[in-house]
């Protein structure tokens, strides 16, 4: 039950987590744009050399970014094996309606490259940015759509309370299944029909506590005055720093390596 | 008879982990068939995780439990029946209520043991009589009931198993001095129609002093004592360097006895004390009674 490591805050004293939010997640859309314009090897290289540093510099224990790669495998696997058969060129080897050319390897391994550098540098921001960090980043970034009339403070407030209560229910879950269990619900075997219906006596418990707290939570808020995001001030005002500035310079200095790399180094291997 | 015996328990969470923490360690006691065992201890001491592991939901990580001298854990697909004999009530077991009425609700114990609709019948009526449930309140939908009385709708659908041992993990727990009482004076009943072994965990010393036959003293994931109540409430510095108090009335009557009045140690209750009093003051002749 507590095995899900996506998007998991892992409180710890790197370099990383003390980036500004707003900046990582720049820089983190900033990084996915570049993995896309990657290229050829030496450019993929600088990418997964980014990728590897953030990994060190987020002082987080790269079992737990095995762990969030291990949910995407399958697609990792789907799509490298359809791009192995999709390349142009000559044949290397050809069976059937499968031929393999050297294009085809090249896409292959591209692919795979890109999007395991686009889950650990995405796992990297969730693992070191706590989710208030994460939601105040969002608000103040997606300010400007309130032109639009879209209450960007209400979303984010949404998000904050929405993630702030996962650990909350998934603890409260595995309480009611253990009190469940002890007077002998059994929801181990059994077929599928037999399955859903032992899940009655954990749901009915976990949707009205559920209620429970959202009226709570909501009378409380009011208790204190919440009226919504107009005029409202923060005890944490994000500011920028030095470090900032030098998270960004090191992203410039990547973005423009793999320009250089696709301009200059793109005779050298075939694309 | 022992009817339930640990050796060697213990258990470790997130082993291997940078959060790992020792919540049982070394755990070896011995119950008795058909005593009150009141299990006491600071909080985080490993009291809930001791529990838990005694009717089988945690699985200890070393050690094991003997239930009639079988190893509990020896067979994972008996444990859903051990559970039928050693009945556990959560701590705020109202939040497990999930059926449109209470009999329904207290049938889903006895429901998964099998028995036929007949057996069920009598036993949710057993249960509620045992529990101090109204017959009234059977047909009404569990969420329409007090407090009170939906901890003990709860504590009913335990009962209804007829567990050889029943558990409860703080059962007094954010209930009115009166519906404490109540519930207490229900479970002692409880103990003494069935004459079946009871353990209650509790932050309340009066509580514990008034029901148990022998008291286990939790700390820091220890078993460090396991005595009579009147023994161990008697070490009142011991206790009150793990963080626990000794009844107040104990507390009074040790007082007393240190300014020279003639008490016996290890008063536990008010009637004893008021007992104990009256004797003295009518042998010194200055009672009327």
């Amino acid at each position: 039950m507590r095995d899900i490591t996506l998007g998991q805050y892992f409180p710890s004293n790197g370099i990383l987590h003390k980036l500004d939010a707003r900046i990582k997640i720049l820089l983190l859309i900033a990084y996915i744009v570049i993995i896309f314009c990657s290229f050829n090897f030496f450019a993929l290289g600088l990418v997964v050399l980014f990728a590897i540093t953030t990994v060190i510099l987020s002082r987080v224990p790269v079992k737990m970014f095995l762990k969030s790669l291990k949910t995407i495998i399958i697609i990792v696997l789907i799509t490298s094996i359809l791009n192995l058969f999709y390349g142009s060129g000559e044949p290397l080897c050809q069976w059937w309606i499968f031929t393999i050319t050297l294009n085809g390897i090249f896409n292959a391994i591209t692919v795979t490259l890109r999007i395991i550098c686009l889950v650990i540098v995405s796992s990297a921001l969730t693992f070191t940015t706590s989710p208030t960090d994460m939601t105040d980043g969002l608000e103040k970034l997606m300010k400007p759509l309130t032109v639009f009339h879209i209450s960007v403070h209400e979303i984010a407030m949404m998000m904050t309370i929405a993630l702030r209560f996962v650990p909350t229910l998934l603890e409260e879950t595995d309480k009611i299944m253990s009190a469940q269990k002890a007077r002998g619900a059994d929801m181990e075997s059994g077929n599928l029909v037999k399955r859903i219906k032992a899940l009655i006596p954990i749901l009915v418990p976990l949707f009205v506590s559920s209620f429970r707290r959202a009226y709570d939570l909501a009378m409380a808020m009011e208790c204190r005055c919440y009226r919504g995001g107009k005029g409202r001030t923060r005890l944490k005002q994000m500011k920028m720093g030095k470090r900032d500035v030098f998270a960004c310079v090191f992203m410039l200095i990547l973005i423009s390596g793999v320009v250089l790399c696709d301009v200059f180094l793109s005779g050298i291997i075939p694309s | 008879m022992s009817i339930l015996r640990t050796e060697n328990l213990g258990l470790v969470y997130g082993k291997g982990t940078p959060f790992e923490k020792k919540a049982v360690n070394n755990v070896n006691i011995e119950i008795n068939k058909g005593e009150v065992v009141g299990i006491i201890g600071h909080t985080g001491s490993g009291k809930s995780s001791l529990v838990q592991m005694l009717n089988g939901l945690f699985k200890p990580t070393s050690g094991t439990v003997y239930y009639n001298d079988t190893d509990i854990f020896a067979n994972p697909k008996e444990l859903r029946k051990i559970r039928f004999n050693i009945g556990l009530v959560f701590q705020y077991p109202e939040n497990q209520l999930f059926e449109e009425t209470v009999a329904k609700d207290i049938s889903f114990g006895p429901k998964n043991m099998g028995l036929s609709d007949e057996e069920i019948q009598i036993k949710v009526k057993k249960a509620a009589h045992f529990a101090g449930l109204k017959e009234e309140l059977l047909e009404r939908s569990p969420f329409d009931l007090s407090g009170g009385e939906k901890r003990r709708a709860a504590i009913a659908g335990v009962i209804a198993m007829e567990p050889e041992i029943l558990i409860l993990d703080e059962p007094t727990a954010g209930l009115d001095p009166v519906g404490k009482d109540v519930l207490l004076s229900q479970i002692e009943a409880y103990h003494k129609e069935s004459q079946n072994t009871v353990l209650i965990v509790s932050h309340n010393m009066e509580d514990i002093a008034r029901i148990s036959d022998r008291v286990l003293l939790m700390n820091n994931s220890e078993a460090l004592m396991f005595d009579t109540p009147e023994n161990v409430f008697s070490r009142v510095d011991e206790l009150k360097s793990v963080g626990l108090r000794i009844p107040e009335i104990t507390e009074i009557t040790s007082k007393l006895k240190r300014r020279g009045i003639n008490l016996p140690d290890g008063i536990l209750t008010v009637e004893a004390a008021f007992k104990e009093i009256c004797s003295l003051l009518s042998k010194g002749g200055k009672a009327d009674a």
